[in-house]
């Protein structure tokens, strides 16, 4: 896959078809790969990489990127492809001026998984099929792909890559996904035991702002946030208030946009699971006002851009205590 | 969670100017009674409803928070209240899943003309928000006003 990737990103720029190509490419280590916008062939053989640490969607970087002049390349995950869509729907992506390179994907691989499975000092990962073959400082191993992959690729809803100019690999499917099971065992709890939950995970949060920055559908030029008179703009969460408030309003803003790629899950310091918050939204979305996934198509109307008549009252909400 | 006999709750009631907000003026003016401890804020619509506005009431000491608009279908600008009624759905039961009861969120639609049900549903929810004792969960203890 990387050389297809390489080869196609260097005959892009040879040819004259686009003037930049947005990739990835190796940071300190292998596996803190970074996005990284390539501007002439050499360049895309010394440095781009795509390898199974490649998780960044590079579908945001298009905002600013399909804004200058000249076509850009970009390559993009079937996940991500789902973010293009979806901005493009909000009008926020200059179609014409990016040639979009859909990569068919088997899940991408997240470092903390394989220290999970107690490999240290990995110093090279090569993919062979289905298996990975590990080379640590202190031996060589073969693992499957599958005990590698990060969280958010085990719950992976489809693998079609929508709205691309070009394929490498084939066009892939919707994935049975049992993505909303988490969602269902927290609403099995009770109000006491969800708040202790979210208490101990948000209460790691260091306001790094890391979930917001690399969210697609957090997108605004303005953000809340970043006004010092909304008293929550700090970088150190001052109360658990504020901790709360941060994650309740942001995972709103997006609630309906939100397509689920799971990137600010990938990139928290703090390994908070905050997709679990937007899923939420998802699954209520879909049980009131009909099945909608954001970024799925053109079309479609955004729940929260609509309603119908006959809508259920907030009396409906009944998280897994039934119908009282 | 103690149930404090001398508990009063302090209930923000969010009232569209249109409806709500003269419904409460006649239940005023026809002498029904409703709790003291419902602190009316008018808004120019149920949709002017910021979720901001909510956290931010339970931070400074909110043990309850009430969205009150015109009925579907009455909305002065005509199509407000069903985007509040999404939005509150969907914040009120994200409220529930982080562990906010959602007893403590509610919606009412009363129209001007209802100062009975405005009085009602004031006092029941002010009994609701009694029985489930004062809300720590979402408190700032540093804007508390004693
Ligand atoms: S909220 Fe998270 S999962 Fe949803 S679009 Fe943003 S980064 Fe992706
Ligand atoms: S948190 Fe809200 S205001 Fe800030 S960028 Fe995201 S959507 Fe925009
Ligand atoms: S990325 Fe994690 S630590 Fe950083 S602000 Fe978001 S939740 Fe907090």
């Amino acid at each position: 896959m990387q050389s297809r990737v390489i080869e196609k990103a260097a005959s892009l720029l040879e040819s004259g078809a686009c003037t930049r190509v947005l990739g990835w490419k190796a940071g300190a280590f292998f596996y803190d790969v970074t996005p990284a916008v390539f501007t002439c062939a050499q360049e895309v053989r010394e440095q781009m990489v795509f390898n199974p640490f490649c998780g960044a969607n590079l579908s945001k970087y298009l905002i600013a990127e399909s804004r200058k002049e000249g076509r850009i390349a970009v390559f993009l995950k079937p996940c991500d492809t789902f973010s293009f869509v979806q901005l493009q729907k909000e009008h926020r992506i200059a179609r014409d001026k990016v040639w979009a390179v859909g990569v068919q994907c088997r899940g991408m691989c997240d470092i903390d998984s394989l220290k999970e499975l107690g490999l240290k000092g990995v110093t090279a990962v090569e993919e062979a099929e289905d298996d990975l073959r590990v080379t640590t400082l202190y031996q060589e191993k073969t693992i499957s792909r599958k005990e590698a992959l990060s969280p958010r690729c085990h719950t992976c809803k489809s693998r079609k890559l929508l709205d691309c100019d070009e394929l490498i690999g084939d066009q892939g499917q919707d994935l049975p996904s049992s993505r909303f099971a988490q969602v269902e065992a927290l609403e099995a709890m009770t109000p006491e035991e969800r708040f202790a939950f979210w208490r101990g995970e948000l209460s790691k949060c260091i306001r790094c702002n890391a979930c917001r920055n690399v969210c697609p559908a957090c997108s605004c030029e303005k953000c809340v946030f970043d006004n010092p008179n909304s008293g929550v703009q700090n970088k150190a969460a001052a109360s658990s208030f504020e901790e709360n408030l941060f994650h309740i309003i942001r995972a709103f803003h997006v609630a309906g946009r939100c397509t689920d790629c799971g990137e600010c899950t990938r990139v928290c310091p703090q390994h908070i699971p905050l997709h679990l918050l937007n899923r939420k939204f998802i699954k209520d979305m879909n049980e009131f006002y009909g099945p909608y996934q954001a970024g799925g198509d053109f079309d479609a109307k955004p729940p929260m851009l609509a309603f119908t008549l006959d809508d259920p009252e907030a009396s409906i909400i009944t998280n897994g205590r039934d119908g009282q | 969670m103690q149930v404090n006999e001398t508990f009063t709750p302090t209930i923000v009631a969010f009232c569209c100017n249109w409806c709500s907000y003269a419904g409460a003026d006649l239940s005023g003016t026809n002498r029904l009674q409703y709790p003291a401890n419902v602190k009316i804020i008018r808004i120019p619509c149920s949709c002017r409803l910021n979720p901001m506005f909510i956290l931010r009431a339970f931070q400074r000491g909110a043990d309850g928070v009430i969205l009150c608009g015109c009925h579907p279908g009455d909305c002065h600008y005509t199509t407000g209240n069903y985007y509040a009624r999404r939005r509150m759905t969907l914040l009120f039961s994200l409220l529930d899943f982080m562990g906010i009861e959602r007893e403590r969120t509610r919606v009412e639609w009363v129209s001007a003309a209802e100062g009975a049900k405005f009085a009602a549903t004031m006092n029941d929810f002010t009994q609701t928000i009694t029985r489930l004792g004062p809300n720590r969960r979402l408190e700032d203890l540093r804007c508390k006003v004693e």
